[in-house]
């Protein structure tokens, strides 16, 4: 059995500990390395500037242009391991005009990354939905990478609440 | 082999666009966490995920540490014959788990 | 009916609703449109993977008698509906009651000749789920026989006591303060319409025993034992509490 370590939530002890599976805020950070080589580095969050570069990364030195893409979830979360997202985006989803990928990045995990999902005009729909972990509230952003090679974006802000004693 | 879910129609019209939703079981161990002696969770999880319909891929996924654990995916796709969808998922041990679903347009 | 007593059944019912309105709600009827949705699509439902996987165990041969479930229960559509809504029930021979997942082990001991599957283990979830599935929408009817009452008195009086560091009562929380926010959450009135649960805090499923013993963590009390006869009381206790609310399990959790 894996106990939820402290640091996340004071209370965590209200019923909400035993097996979680949440990311902590306190941890020692180990980055997969290329053929799985770990790293063992000291403690650190994802933050603004981290996803900011993860962003860079991927957009270069293109306009970012934000509308277009949109991005939901609920605004107040009562548990940050399993929160629905929805990305959507306003495209004819043609041969000519598509969306060809949509990245998902977060300020505050351990690192930036959530997800990224290739599409194309197969896809009918520029649209994802998925289930993510959140350690703490934050803003969370979905670029769009268009077939003229453009990018879009969107973002929204979640209010993640801790677990107290929510017997059910 | 792990549980999956998966539901999309079992027939369309020619141009539809068919919404799918898939669920797999899987822990989607972060290795951020450590266990009750204190010793790391090796990471686990699944870090790619894609979607073909007859041979050509329509939807494939990159996933981190950040996805749930049992991770559920839902997109879509054109109907554009009658054929097979074929959905695999890769997890860190480089272990695919694959899963076949047939179709009928018309 | 006749249409005599019509107006006299509608006035009873008018009278019944006035007197008591039932206040009674279920964790799914507090639960946020993005639970809900989740609960109630059968694909998007975490919980159904265990449901699927009871299915295959249901019609698995084990033990040194290789029989299964469906060897002696049948069809579980048929056979199981309702089954889970009863639980606990009184076991005659022990003469005490027994949760469903303790009946599904007597089964496996007694009938399959097969080792009882733990506590929380995968394969007693997945079971479990998949026999409770069966009561979806159903109400929960548990036994109101005379040699339970013990058992219901005990399960009440634990609801009702004091527990642990924080001196606080199931019933402090659950009778007098759901629907106010502790820290960010909502306290429900605690009814176990949904056992097995996916709760979005394990990213898995549980038994209501597991519940039950977050919570006593969480009062700073010593939890019960898994099968604990108090443990047994105290769900026998909730399940009267909640008798004819619909069971929807297995339900979503936060």
């Amino acid at each position: 059995m894996v106990r939820e370590r402290s640091g996340r939530c004071s209370f965590s002890a209200f019923g909400g500990g035993e097996g979680s599976t949440s990311p902590t805020r306190r941890r020692l950070l180990f980055v997969t390395a290329g053929a799985g080589l770990a790293l063992l580095v000291p403690p650190a969050d994802a933050t603004e500037a981290a996803m900011a570069e993860a962003i860079r990364q991927l957009v270069g030195e293109a306009p970012l242009e934000p509308g277009k893409v949109k991005l939901e979830l609920p605004s107040i979360v009562e548990n940050g391991n399993t929160v629905p997202l929805t990305v959507s985006v306003e495209s004819p989803m043609t041969e000519a005009d598509h969306v060809e990928s949509i990245h998902i990045f977060n300020q505050k995990n351990p690192q930036p990354f959530v997800a990224a999902v290739h599409l194309g005009p197969r896809t009918g729909k520029a649209y994802v939905a998925t289930r993510i972990r959140l350690a703490d509230s934050q803003r969370i952003v979905a670029i769009a990478k268009l077939s003229d090679g453009s990018f879009r974006s969107g973002g929204a802000d979640v209010i993640v609440t801790l677990a107290a004693c929510t017997e059910q | 082999m792990a549980r999956v879910l998966i539901n999309l129609p079992q027939r369309a019209k020619r141009g539809d666009i068919m919404e799918i939703k898939t669920l797999i079981q899987h822990p989607m161990e972060t290795g951020y966490r450590l266990d009750n002696k204190g010793v790391a969770i090796p990471r686990d999880i699944i870090n790619r995920f894609t979607c073909t319909y007859n041979g050509d891929e329509v939807f494939q996924a990159e996933l981190f540490p950040a996805i749930s654990a049992n991770p559920f995916l839902a997109f879509s796709t054109v109907a554009t014959e009658s054929g097979e969808l074929v959905f695999s998922w890769t997890d860190d041990r480089g272990q695919t788990q694959t899963e076949t679903r047939q179709i009928t347009v018309e | 009916m006749n249409f005599l007593l019509r107006p006299l059944v509608a006035l009873a019912t008018t009278i019944a609703l006035a007197a008591a309105p039932d206040e009674r709600r279920s964790g799914y009827d507090i639960a946020g449109p993005e639970i809900r949705a989740m609960q109630d699509d059968d694909t998007a439902n975490p919980g159904n993977l265990w449901v699927l996987q009871g299915e295959t165990l249901w019609g698995k041969p084990t033990g040194a008698a290789d029989r299964s479930c469906a060897d002696c229960h049948g069809d579980a559509q048929m056979t199981m509906k309702g089954v889970a809504a009863r639980y606990p029930a009184f076991d005659a021979v022990l003469a005490r009651p027994l949760d469903l997942e303790q009946r599904i082990n007597q089964c496996r001991t007694e009938h399959q000749k097969a080792e009882p599957l733990a506590w929380e283990s995968e394969d007693l979830l997945a079971v479990t789920a998949f026999v409770a599935r069966q009561s979806r929408g159903l109400p929960i009817t548990v036994s109101a026989s005379l040699e339970l009452r013990p058992f219901l008195a005990l399960g009440k009086q634990l609801f009702e006591q004091r527990e642990g560091q924080l001196n606080l009562s199931c019933s402090q929380c659950h009778d007098d303060n759901w629907g106010k926010q502790l820290a960010g959450n909502l306290i429900p009135q605690g009814h176990p319409t949904g056992y097995p649960i996916y709760r979005l805090q394990w990213q898995s499923l549980g038994s209501l025993q597991r519940r039950l013993r977050n919570c006593m963590t969480g009062l700073r009390a010593e939890p019960f034992e898994y099968g604990a006869p108090q443990a047994i009381a105290l769900e026998f206790y909730l399940m009267e509490r909640a008798r004819g609310m619909p069971m929807d399990a297995p339900a979503v959790r936060p």
